[in-house]
């Protein structure tokens, strides 16, 4: 690619660094695009990738020594608007939308950037983000409300105003983590258009399968520093995990044979409207039942039924041989029901409030004493238990939790609901935003306590960890159980067709 | 009128709100839907909007102002006395001064705000107490009664002679629709007035994009402190006085109009339109109730019922979305 | 002992009690009447009313909302417990009217409380717009009932709670210090103090743990009302009679106090003990101009421009610790 052309590369930056607070978070990276390019930009969480696309756009500035070039072009200095006057756009993992505002002024918001005032021409405004829709082949309503958009049409959003731009490079972080499988091919042959056009795209996604089918060339970094640059033909999904954590892996399923292990959780035809119909399943004391299926085939929405959070509207829930109603979670927690949330930033942990508290927000009344007042020795007690217990790595317990990495809070998510006793776990995706080097930590912790009797139920987008971790897979499919599977009987290649078909 | 439901929900719930209680009180008071009674009533609230757009644009913006009614106070006071001893002045003088002096201690939050990072409900709470307290201070909570000629004379854009007296317009209506008018073209038709409204959306969205956040805050706060300083110079004009004390405690009024009509705490939602219509609703529902020979004490307390009622319709989705959904049917 | 103080009470105890003392050197220094027996005792009189309205701002500020109607509770039970008494021969009136009335006015501070946290919890209404709403409300109630004017005319035995002095120390101080007591302790050693601060920082993430938000919020107002009502009490008998719209000035320096003490203004965090010391501040501070010839409105414009300053000092000690911590 950038090899063949006498352009000069779209990006060409080395001796990259940057110190946060003391703490170096890229040290001497270098990166280079070719215009017109497909690259990939791998690497675990923490390990620079974010910090490496903001220098670039501008956002961070590095560390005096940096070289930095675009489309051959020398810079002493970018600032965001320097990076997007040379045509530079990113679509950040949260996407930086504006929910309040229409689809059309979302995606045509840079004719309305400036610090001079000029007039709205709601006209032209519209007609370019029609233009840019045409060019991804979908159709929107321009006038809608963004945030009552699903979170898909958000993203088609985000890549049209990156397109409204006529952008030479596009970052792309994360673009497909909440995309079903037809979007994403969506996006993937809208990816090639762009290159074909000679407009350069950098993918950031840990989704490797995708990774190794679109780029080109595969950029690795880890702990802050570059690892290699490597072409993809030729590579494969283990070895570029090997590259990212420097860890080997093996894909060993561990699935065994609970058939004749009682029944802890029986659910039987539970509907809810518009989310899923007719469920039906049986969940064995000790048992891993793996659970998966595309966005928006109502994984989710089951899970908070189970959890007591929505009530369903037909159906029953049998629990340890008796019928449960929940009139809303307390009473699920209170019959042994715990859910590790998919959202831990926003729903599984209070992040500015210390690990200790998250710790023990779950059984407040344990750590009550017959005053009634709470007893910060119990709470202290607690505390120790579940660091030592699930390996825990902390420096103060009353240190915010949003200070630890994304392992070690879904461990402290853990502990919150492990401390309720539970009979019935279910994990809602619970490696999301972890590291692939931390997953299986997590899923050691799960197997342990499968092993000592509590039934899990683990929800999860990634078929290949369902495969590896339950010991056996319903497939969930436009809000009802489409099919079981006994992994020890099913390659992962077939589960993922038939997930993905 | 399915396009205008959808845009802005707020202000259609509010304004059928307001069409019943107008359709009401015309059937109950013969005089409420007179020419006398409407126009008084319009003159009667015209300073209270030009407030209510100013902090509208500061919600926007995602923020919030308790001091512009004190800062009211204090531009009324510099203007009258800077006036005063320039030997008269006029009304362009007047204006200018209202508006400089405004955007001044706008600009005095702004600067607190972006220079320190200090969020705004602290800063205009601590401005709040320093405008106050200098301005009672420095002028021991003296009134000006002596106002240049020009400024205490009523002046009429417009009168009819009706049986029951007199309809009129004045001045403060006219300066209000251009207030309205402005604010309107800042927040809909200019990129300004859309940069306020993502920044107040999502600010570190706006932060990514490379929207200059000093120049938000700037304009938002600003722009508060202009409306504050023409609304106060026009409350001067109509009671053709200057009480340091008598706007102290206008603020949470105004805001409580301002977010019943649809502007959300928390930036990025707020219409001009339902500005107006929240300010309509509390000054109708006070007027009716006058009317229809209600103690003058018992129309506030029928105000917080009206404003309680509409914030508890306004928000049952947010409750549905919270709350564990409907209980078995069987 | 520095890091175990600010363990116990809040890291922003020691700079609190610098200011302190800083304030109390300088007045000592300027204003030759200020540390007298006298002044202190007035000092101590006059905290109490502002104290315990700003206990009553604390606990809705750190569950991420606020309580804008402080004021109109509390004043309306006052004229709660103004209508019993009157109703028992105004002056004349015994211990058990008062008690009965006492009772009432506790009642009708945590009903108008109860009131605004069901709101809040239950529709999902902003804090500020429903507490806003329920103060203009009580404020027209309160209006329609005394007509705009003013009850006095209470007995004697009253001037105690306002006055009086138990072994030295004002009842008033004493009564601002059991309630502040009561409140370190729901705050730090009970379930609903406790989840009051998780509702501040996240709502939906504690109500995801099993916690009953929902019955919180509605207590957390309750006894915002209930500590409303104490101060309605104290305030009719330190004035001998109730007035709405009595202390109505007082609102925002409860905001003001609470901040100062290092509350978080976006919730989640807040200390008792923090708030008190910047409550004693602010008064000496008053107290201190006051001596040095300055009236009660120069005090307000000191506390606003105070608050001012603290920020920009934190602001800039935050600056200065992570610049260290960068060279490190």
């Amino acid at each position: 690619m950038s090899d063949v052309t006498d352009l000069p590369p779209a990006i060409r930056f080395s001796k990259v660094s940057k110190v946060f607070g003391g703490v170096k978070a890229l040290q001497d990276v270098a990166f280079e695009v070719g215009q017109g390019e497909v690259h990939c930009l791998a690497g675990e969480n923490g390990c620079g990738k974010s910090t490496l696309i903001k220098i670039i756009t501008g956002v961070y500035q590095p560390e005096p020594g940096t070289e930095m070039e675009l489309f051959g072009e020398r810079l002493s200095a970018i600032t965001p608007n320097v990076a997007r006057q040379m045509g530079i756009a990113v679509i950040w993992q949260d996407l930086a939308l504006f929910p309040e505002m229409t689809v059309a002024e979302n995606i045509a918001f840079e004719t309305m950037l400036g610090n001079r005032p000029r007039f709205v021409d709601y006209g032209a405004l519209r007609a370019r983000a029609e233009a840019a829709l045409a060019r991804l082949e979908v159709s929107l309503d321009l006038d809608a409300r963004l945030g009552t958009l699903p979170i898909a049409q958000r993203q088609v959003v985000a890549i049209a105003r990156a397109l409204v731009s006529d952008a030479r490079l596009i970052f792309m972080d994360e673009p497909t983590a909440s995309l079903t499988q037809a979007e994403t091919d969506a996006l993937l042959a809208v990816v090639r258009t762009l290159s074909a056009r000679g407009v350069a795209v950098v993918f950031v996604s840990h989704r490797l399968a995708e990774v190794l089918e679109i780029a080109s060339r595969v950029t690795v970094v880890r702990d802050g520093r570059l690892v290699g640059v490597y072409p993809t033909a030729g590579m494969t999904q283990g070895r570029l995990t090997e590259l990212m954590t420097g860890k080997t892996f093996d894909h060993q399923v561990m699935a065994r044979d609970t058939s004749a292990d009682p029944v802890v959780m029986e659910v039987a035809g539970l509907t809810r409207r518009g989310e899923f119909r007719d469920v039906s399943f049986q969940l064995r004391r000790g048992e891993v039942l793996g659970l998966t299926g595309l966005i928006g085939a109502g994984r989710t929405e089951l899970a908070h039924v189970l959890f007591g959070m929505a009530a369903p509207e037909a159906g029953r829930i049998v629990l340890g041989g008796r019928e449960v109603r929940f009139a809303s979670n307390r009473d699920a927690v209170a019959a042994g029901v715990a859910y590790v949330s998919e959202d831990r930033l926003a729903l599984g942990l209070i992040q500015p409030q210390s690990i200790s508290d998250n710790a023990v927000l779950s059984v407040l009344r344990r750590i009550t004493g017959a005053s009634g007042l709470m007893s910060p020795k119990r709470q202290e007690d607690l505390v120790a238990h579940w660091v030592r217990e699930l390996a825990v790595k902390i420096g103060k317990p009353g240190d915010a939790v949003s200070t630890l990495s994304g392992g070690n809070q879904q461990r402290v998510v853990l502990a919150k609901w492990l401390a309720t006793e539970p009979k019935v776990l279910i994990l809602d995706c619970p490696t999301v935003g972890v590291d692939v080097g931390a997953r299986a930590g997590i899923f050691r912790i799960v197997r342990e306590l499968a092993a000592k009797g509590l039934a899990i139920l683990l929800i999860s987008d990634e078929v290949s960890e369902v495969h590896v971790n339950a010991d056996r897979v319903l497939h969930m499919a436009g809000g009802r159980i489409v099919g079981e599977y006994d992994p020890r009987a099913t390659t992962l290649e077939a589960l993922e067709a038939a997930v993905y078909a | 009128m399915r396009d205008f439901l959808r845009a802005y929900p707020a202000e259609a719930k509010l304004l059928a709100v307001l069409v019943l209680l107008v359709a009401g009180l015309s059937v109950a008071s013969p005089e409420f839907l007179t020419l006398v009674n409407i126009t008084s009533l319009i003159n009667n609230n015209a300073v209270n909007l030009i407030w209510a757009v100013g902090l509208l644009v500061v919600l926007i913006a995602g923020g919030i102002d308790i001091s512009f009614a004190v800062g009211a106070s204090v531009v009324q006071y510099l203007v009258v006395s800077a006036l005063i001893g320039m030997g008269g002045g006029g009304w362009a003088v007047g204006i200018a001064l209202a508006m400089a002096f405004g955007i001044g201690l706008g600009l005095i939050n702004a600067g607190l705000i972006h220079g320190f990072r200090i969020i705004s409900i602290v800063v205009t709470i601590s401005t709040f107490n320093a405008f106050f307290g200098l301005l009672m201070f420095f002028t021991s909570g003296k009134s000006i009664y002596s106002l240049p000629d020009w400024l205490s004379r009523p002046i009429y854009l417009w009168e009819l002679q009706t049986e029951i007296g007199w309809a009129d317009i004045r001045l403060p209506v006219a300066v209000m629709a251009v207030c309205l008018f402005a604010t309107w073209f800042l927040i809909r038709r200019t990129t300004t007035g859309r940069q306020l409204y993502a920044f107040g959306d999502n600010p570190e969205g706006a932060r990514r994009a490379g929207i200059n956040i000093w120049l938000m805050q700037a304009i938002a706060f600003g722009w508060c402190g202009m409306m504050a300083g023409i609304a106060g110079l026009m409350q001067a004009h109509i009671t053709k006085e200057v009480v340091p004390n008598a706007l102290i405690g206008r603020e949470l009024d105004v805001l409580a109009a301002v977010v019943l009509g649809g502007a959300r705490l928390g930036g990025g939602r707020g219409s001009v339109l339902g500005c107006v219509l929240g300010v309509a609703l509390v000054a109708v529902a006070q007027n009716g109730l006058n009317l229809l020979g209600v103690s003058p004490y018992a129309f506030k307390m029928v105000v917080g019922i009206i404003i309680l009622a509409a914030i508890s319709t306004s928000n049952i989705d947010l409750a549905a979305m919270l709350a564990p959904k409907r209980r078995d049917r069987k | 002992m520095m890091d175990r103080i600010k363990q116990a009470f809040g890291p922003e105890v020691p700079g609190l009690l610098g200011f302190l003392l800083l304030v109390v050197v300088v007045f000592g220094v300027t204003a030759p009447n200020f540390l007298t027996g006298a002044n202190l005792g007035s000092i101590a009189f006059q905290l109490p009313e502002l104290g315990i309205l700003t206990l009553a701002m604390l606990i809705p500020i750190i569950s991420g909302g606020f309580n804008l109607a402080i004021i109109y509770t509390a004043n309306m039970a006052g004229l709660t417990l103004a209508f019993v008494l009157m109703q028992f021969g105004g002056v004349d009136a015994g211990v058990g009217p008062f008690l009965l009335g006492t009772v009432l006015a506790l009642l009708v501070g945590a009903l108008s409380g109860a009131a605004m946290g069901a709101v809040i919890a239950y529709i999902g209404a902003h804090p500020i717009l429903v507490s806003l709403a329920m103060m203009i409300f009580l404020r027209g109630l309160g209006e329609f009932l005394t007509k705009g004017g003013d009850i006095s005319g209470f007995p004697q035995y009253l001037a105690v709670l306002g006055h009086g002095s138990f072994l030295g120390i004002p009842v008033p101080l004493i009564l601002f210090g059991l309630c502040a007591l009561a409140w370190h302790i729901l705050l730090t050693r009970t379930r609903h103090g406790f989840a009051a601060r998780m509702i501040g920082s996240n709502l939906r993430a504690t109500t995801y743990s099993g916690v009953h938000t929902k019955r919180t919020l509605v207590l957390i107002y309750t006894l915002s009302g209930v500590m409303c009502a104490i101060a309605g009490i104290l305030m009719l008998s330190r004035f001998n009679s109730v007035r709405v719209g009595h202390g109505e000035a007082l609102l925002l320096v409860t905001v003001l106090a609470c901040f100062l003490g290092g509350v978080d203004p976006f919730g989640g965090f807040g200390r008792v003990v923090p708030v008190v010391i910047a409550l004693v501040v602010l008064q000496v501070l008053s107290s201190g101009l006051n001596l040095l010839g300055a009236n009660q409105h120069l005090s307000t414009a000191v506390w606003g421009l105070f608050l001012v300053g603290v920020m920009i000092l934190r602001w800039g000690a935050g600056r200065w610790k992570e610049r260290k911590r960068g060279r490190v």
